[in-house]
């Protein structure tokens, strides 16, 4: 059975952009390991030869007209849910 | 409980006056995360000014919490969106005022609706109906247990895996999860999205087919909505073929639970219906399916709440990095965490073909199970759950314990199909227990016809 390492679960919550308080770790880790042992069962299923199934309904290309919508909803609408904003931009730390 | 049909005959005021005055007398059930008060009165007036006429005018109904909603935060149950003002209303909700019903609160569920219990919400568990030292189900437990205790005569969830019909089950309430694409899930907080679906709990079936035909159609908002209206009332079908789920009937399930099954399967005997036992096998393996497939589009939709544009975010970061990171982690449940951290294994290269790929094709397998069975089956039946409500705390330190009360639930949410849980009667304890009625894609109204006739009258 696949066992997931501190490692792991410090590498992955960087691939999910989380920053882990260390006291959630290791309990991550026991729950990870139990999650992965148990959907490993899937390997025993034979699919040679399937194909994926993606989504269920076979829509395929729906098109639209390419125009220009807001919804119903403003620029001021929007910009009031951003936590920090200035000057009718959104507001963040410093990137570089 | 109350039916729709209850409400006629009173005015708006008086109906959403009374439904807000017994939800505050059932705060202890933690059904409720927050009442739409003002807006609901204001809209009960117009509705009796004579200015929304509709199939539902006056009356009140409760949605989920991760539908996006006017009058009250839409919060998902989660810290990350506890002060999210809704810019939009979802298009379920836009249909249902359009006919004149009214909302009057959002309903408490798992944060992000991962889970089974409405343990997982940051705002506490709702209580069951009908035991309050056991879990409303979930993850739509809040308007299921508001549906049970009469508050309104209908309220609206989100059906993933089981997340209507688990709880339905759970408070013997009718839940429907319908076809996939059935519903418009514009303004709905996005899960997994090849399987989240937008349904209803309702005291009876005729009424969740009412509610179901009002949201059902195609949206432009929504481009995976179905174009053809399959949705209108039907009549019950007489001398139907009904397949009884032989996997689902094993030691695994409860033994009160599976007396109440068969009880209903003779009563449709009785009704000139022929049921009999038939296999699926591959149900075996469709959680380990599901529990790749949905954390894997979990990890990918729930990428885009980072603290940036609105949402939760962590106070005194230096960082962008540290911005993500850290409101990410504040903002999320650990249930959240972990489905995005199996999503990203399961994704990550080197795995991929194992776990997602593998996952896809299994679901092929599956769905041609049922497309055999369906060409001799009318409907197939089994338990919604396993057993009846469980104690709250009892499965919250064994992730996979509470993943496996969805095992009836999710093979007809990986395939696409239809579902119903209907009430089946209460175990010696009284707690409600719920059959599950599945039917082939947009054969929505016939199962609803055929509980309809099963119900007592």
């Amino acid at each position: 059975m696949t066992n997931i390492t501190r490692d792991d679960v410090l590498h992955l919550a960087q691939l999910s952009s989380l920053q882990l308080a260390d006291d959630e770790i290791d309990a991550l880790k026991d729950d990870l390991s139990n999650i992965v042992g148990y959907i490993e069962q899937l390997s025993e299923l034979d699919t040679e030869g399937v194909g994926p199934t993606y989504q269920v309904t076979g829509l395929q290309n729906v098109w639209r007209e390419d125009t220009v919508d807001d919804g119903g909803v403003g620029r001021e609408t929007l910009l009031a849910l951003a936590p920090d904003q200035h000057d009718f931009q959104v507001k963040v730390p410093k990137v570089l | 409980m109350t039916k729709i049909s209850d409400y006629r005959g009173h005015t708006a005021r008086e109906n959403v006056e009374r439904a807000l005055e017994k939800a505050k007398s059932v705060e202890e059930y933690n059904a409720l995360l927050s009442l739409t008060e003002v807006r609901a009165l204001e809209r009960a007036d117009m509705v009796d000014r004579g200015e929304i006429t509709g199939r539902l005018a006056g009356v009140p109904f409760v949605v989920k919490d991760n539908f996006l909603a006017f009058g009250a935060p839409t919060t998902a149950a989660s810290k990350m969106l506890a002060n999210f003002n809704a810019p939009l209303q979802a298009t379920a909700v836009e249909k249902l005022e359009a006919e004149g019903a009214i909302c009057i609160g959002k309903a408490n569920l798992d944060a992000f609706a991962h889970g089974g219990s409405t343990e997982n919400s940051a705002y506490g568990p709702t209580k069951n109906a009908y035991d309050t030292a056991r879990v409303a189900g979930g993850s739509s437990g809040g308007s299921a247990v508001i549906t049970a205790l009469d508050v309104v005569p209908f309220a609206l969830g989100t059906d993933t895996g089981g997340s209507i019909r688990q709880p339905a089950s759970f408070n013997g309430v009718v839940g429907v999860k319908p076809t996939y694409g059935s519903v418009s899930r514009y303004g709905v907080v996005a899960m997994a999205s090849s399987t989240d679906t937008i349904g209803c709990f309702a005291t009876t079936a005729a009424d969740a087919q009412l509610v179901m035909e009002v949201m059902a159609g195609r949206d432009d908002k929504d481009m995976t909505t179905l174009h053809e209206d399959f949705y209108g009332a039907e009549q019950v079908k007489p001398g139907q073929k009904i397949g009884l789920i032989k996997q689902f009937m094993g030691e695994g399930t409860d033994q009160e639970v599976r007396e109440k099954i068969l009880a209903y399967a003779e009563k449709l005997r009785a009704a000139g219906h022929a049921v009999e036992e038939v296999d699926l096998p591959i149900v075996k393996h469709t959680l380990a399916m599901y529990y790749i497939i949905v954390p894997a589009e979990i990890s990918s939709n729930l990428a885009r709440y980072d603290g940036i544009r609105y949402g939760y975010r962590a106070e005194g970061v230096r960082t962008l990095t540290e911005l993500y990171g850290r409101s990410r982690d504040e903002g999320f449940v650990t249930e959240n965490k972990r489905r995005i951290m199996i999503g990203s294994y399961v994704l990550s290269s080197g795995f991929f073909d194992a776990y997602y790929q593998q996952a896809q094709k299994a679901r092929t397998l599956l769905i041609r199970e049922y497309d055999e069975l369906f060409e001799t089956y009318d409907a197939l039946i089994g338990p919604t759950a396993p057993t009846p409500a469980f104690g709250i705390g009892e499965n919250t330190n064994d992730p996979i314990k509470m993943y496996l009360a969805d095992i009836m639930t999710v093979p007809p949410s990986l395939a696409g199909l239809p579902a119903i849980s209907v009430p089946a009667g209460v175990s010696q304890s009284g707690l409600p227990i719920g059959v599950q009625i599945i039917g082939p894609m947009k054969s929505d109204a016939r199962l609803l016809a055929l509980a309809d006739s099963q119900e007592e009258k």
